[in-house]
């Protein structure tokens, strides 16, 4: 085996299938919408080149730039969240009773699909017959709120789903990393009288800041193109209040007829997605990872 | 060298085992598909006879459509036994179809375009939402047909919404009127009659909400119904022909269409819409309606077999629903029985089909069949003509049919009337001004400018 890895031939006959799916699935695509985005295009018709003009319009677009807020919202938050899943990860992946069956309840969101939790969320968002008004009645409230109709709450109403659907996923990295640690160090602190606290903080989470990083890229770049609950739930409304970049682009393209635009918001969305990865990669970077010896 | 071909067969293995997976599931592809077709006969099947018989004879004309079985099972069963009696009369034609939800459809029927993958046959909309298939040659011309097999079949004026610079391009199938329906026992029990103008539907709506009652549901994430609403009060207040002539110049400020839109503002003012009415779904509203826990329910004239027909709906709630036209404004220019409403979806042709002449003849056969079974069969109103003493049918429909041989002028929906980026901002305009986002002259001056923007 050893042979064959070290011929050149053989490693290019391995890879190049691969490469060239992905070259011609993703990154030609890629290319093809920074190409439609100097287009005016209603999808059917001839194509007329138009230059920068889709990207000057988006730079000026009101309604593009409050869904980009909504969307870096999202970002903020999903990454502040990270914390709560670090410390629930730190509770299961201690010797509490039941941590197992824990686990298995985070994740579960996680295996249903958004469409079924949107359906179930609307359920319990319903402003007459939903649960959590019914809730909320009970406990006296007169003017129970009109969660998905409300443009100040509905993006903090969007946001729980969302939280709940992807608790799991991170919990489960996290504990997964937590349980990597060789006990012999945690024991070790012990030994020199390091608190739990003391432990956690200053053991456990300097020893797996590779996964933080890459758990918040994954959860920045997640929100920032986040796209089907929403669309299930609100579908960006009522009047572009919980409008994100994914969905705008989804109206201005398919809704609009628009698909030079919406090539040009996608380009952007991509755009964004890339300094957004940049941007954490450079504050998180340090000199030397910490290694378990 | 043994290395060598151990890889070099896992490779090969690798990439059979690949292709024979994407093979398995393009099978099971076409196996759902298959489910889906109303022909008792795989398009497979067909294609692999054909082989060793004669070629040319055999023809599959494909087929889109967008009533599911599940939601739309009238309509979708209507197709089927049409399709059967096509293959029956011309049995060299096989007829798939492909059945999608409405947004799906919509989606997919781009996307088939953009690859010049249309079916032979399938459904557009009227107006602004076929302009840009019209304007990439994508729809063939129907005019043949108009002037021959289906001449003078279609009620007055039906086929201008499909037609451009004179040319025809598709064949509408329904024609749909929005009627308020009402709950003629919760109406009872509070002593209420039907509105004759809009000050006695805001009585009707104070002494309901007095009672803890949803006057009016709605289900406005689904914009385009809350666009009924500003529609009729629009027409009501400035005329017939407003709205149209709105469009149609690109000037959305005329101060009957700013009072349309205050008393839109006024109604929500009122509570007179259900809670929450900007987050609900057009289903969602309905089933508010449908549970008795609201009085009113405006909507096209597709519902009404849910009030009549369906076998699914108890008959004790069909009895207690009745319509009433949408009631007039004091001094203002509309009539009682001026309509909103228009057709529905209509056949077209693909311009790029194999079989054009033979996809035509289906078209003009579904039209006329269409219009003997939809009514009596699936209560859609066809868009060719009805003798309403011929048919057999509930009397909501007779009288709704009456209705139509007598209305003023049915006015098409804005939203459809418009250009497909001034559509979409009408919805999101129309949320606005119903969520109280917007004032009406900004939501008239908005309208506007994106109509001047003319996409």
């Amino acid at each position: 085996m050893d042979k064959v890895m070290s011929d050149k031939r053989m490693i290019a006959l391995y890879v190049i299938p691969s490469l060239l799916l992905i070259l011609a699935i993703i990154y030609l695509p890629i290319v093809l919408t920074g190409y439609y985005g100097l287009m005016e295009w209603d999808g059917i018709s001839k194509m007329t080149f138009i230059g920068l003009d889709n990207y000057a319009t988006l730079l000026q677009d009101e309604k593009f730039w409050s869904s980009v807020n909504h969307s870096l919202l999202f970002a903020v938050l999903s990454a502040v969240f990270l914390i709560v899943y670090m410390a629930v990860a730190l509770v299961l992946a201690g010797r509490i009773r039941g941590a197992n069956l824990f686990r298995k309840i985070y994740l579960i969101p996680m295996l249903l699909s958004s469409v079924a939790i949107a359906q179930l969320w609307l359920k319990i968002y319903h402003p007459t017959t939903g649960i959590l008004n019914d809730l909320l009645a009970s406990l006296g409230f007169k003017n129970t709120p009109e969660w998905l109709a409300d443009p100040s709450v509905v993006l903090g109403a969007l946001f729980v789903p969302i939280l709940w659907q992807y608790a799991g996923f991170y919990i489960l990295i996290y504990y997964a990393a937590f349980k990597n640690i060789p006990g012999s160090l945690v024991e070790a602190a012990r030994i020199d009288g390091a608190s739990s606290l003391q432990i956690a903080l200053r053991i456990k989470v300097p020893l797996i800041a590779e996964v933080i990083k890459v758990t918040i890229v994954l959860a920045v770049v997640g929100s920032l193109k986040y796209f089907d609950l929403i669309y299930v739930m609100t579908d960006g409304g009522p009047n572009g209040a919980s409008e994100v970049m994914a969905s705008y682009m989804y109206h201005k393209a398919f809704r609009g007829f628009d698909f030079g635009y919406g090539s040009a918001i996608g380009f952007f969305l991509l755009l964004i997605c890339l300094v957004a990865t940049w941007g954490i990669r450079k504050l998180t970077a340090t000199k030397d990872s910490i290694q378990y010896s | 060298m043994r290395s060598k071909t151990l890889a070099a067969c896992t490779l090969i293995l690798a990439l059979i085992l690949i292709v024979s997976a994407c093979g398995s599931s393009s099978n099971n592809k076409n196996a759902a598909k298959s489910s889906n077709e109303a022909t008792n006969s795989s398009p497979e099947k067909s294609e692999s006879s054909g082989d060793s018989q004669a070629q040319a004879e055999k023809i599959t004309l494909k087929m889109m459509h967008l009533w599911p079985d599940g939601s739309n099972s009238a309509q979708n069963t209507v197709i089927k036994q049409i399709i059967e009696e096509y293959q029956t009369a011309n049995p060299n034609v096989t007829i798939s179809t492909e059945v999608l939800d409405t947004e799906q459809y919509k989606n997919k029927l781009k996307v088939l375009s953009a690859s010049n993958d249309l079916p032979d046959v399938g459904f557009t909309w009227a107006a602004g939402f076929m302009e840009p298939y019209v304007k990439g040659s994508m729809f063939t011309s129907l005019d043949d047909l108009l002037q021959g097999d289906l001449k003078d079949k279609f009620v007055a004026g039906t086929t201008d919404g499909y037609a451009f610079n004179g040319t025809t391009y598709a064949l509408p199938v329904e024609l749909n009127i929005v009627p308020v329906y009402y709950n003629k026992e919760i109406f009872a029990q509070n002593n209420l009659q039907p509105p004759q103008t809009l000050d006695d539907l805001k009585n009707i709506i104070n002494t309901l909400n007095g009672k803890g009652i949803t006057p009016i549901t709605l289900g406005a994430k689904d914009a385009w119904t809350a666009s009924f609403w500003y529609m009729y009060l629009a027409d009501r207040i400035g005329g017939k022909d407003l709205l149209d002539q709105a469009v149609a110049s690109n000037t959305f400020t005329d101060p009957a269409l700013i009072e349309a839109a205050k008393q839109a503002q006024e109604l929500v003012n009122m509570k007179a819409f259900v809670k929450g009415f900007n987050g609900l779904s057009n289903d969602e509203a309905k089933s508010e309606f449908m549970n008795e826990k609201a009085a009113m329910y405006a909507m096209g004239t597709w519902e009404v077999p849910n009030y009549t027909t369906n076998p699914d709906v108890p008959q004790e709630f069909k009895d207690k629903i009745g319509y009433f036209k949408f009631p007039t404004v004091t001094g203002g220019k509309g009539d009682l029985s001026d309509w909103v409403g228009g057709v529905g979806v209509g056949l077209f042709v693909s311009e790029k089909s194999k079989y054009k002449e033979e996809a035509k003849k289906f078209v003009s056969f579904f039209v006329q069949k269409w219009g003997e079974h939809s009514v009596t069969d699936a209560g859609i109103i066809p868009a060719t003509k009805v003798d309403t003493a011929a048919v057999k049918l509930p009397q909501m429909f007779i009288d709704l049919l009456n209705e139509l041989n007598t209305a003023k002028k049915v006015t098409l929906y804005v939203d459809v009337q418009m250009k497909p980026v001034a559509s979409e901002e009408h919805h999101n305009l129309v949320q606005a001004l119903f969520g109280k986002a917007v004032t009406p002259e900004e939501f008239a001056q908005k309208q506007e400018d994106v109509l001047k923007a003319g996409k």
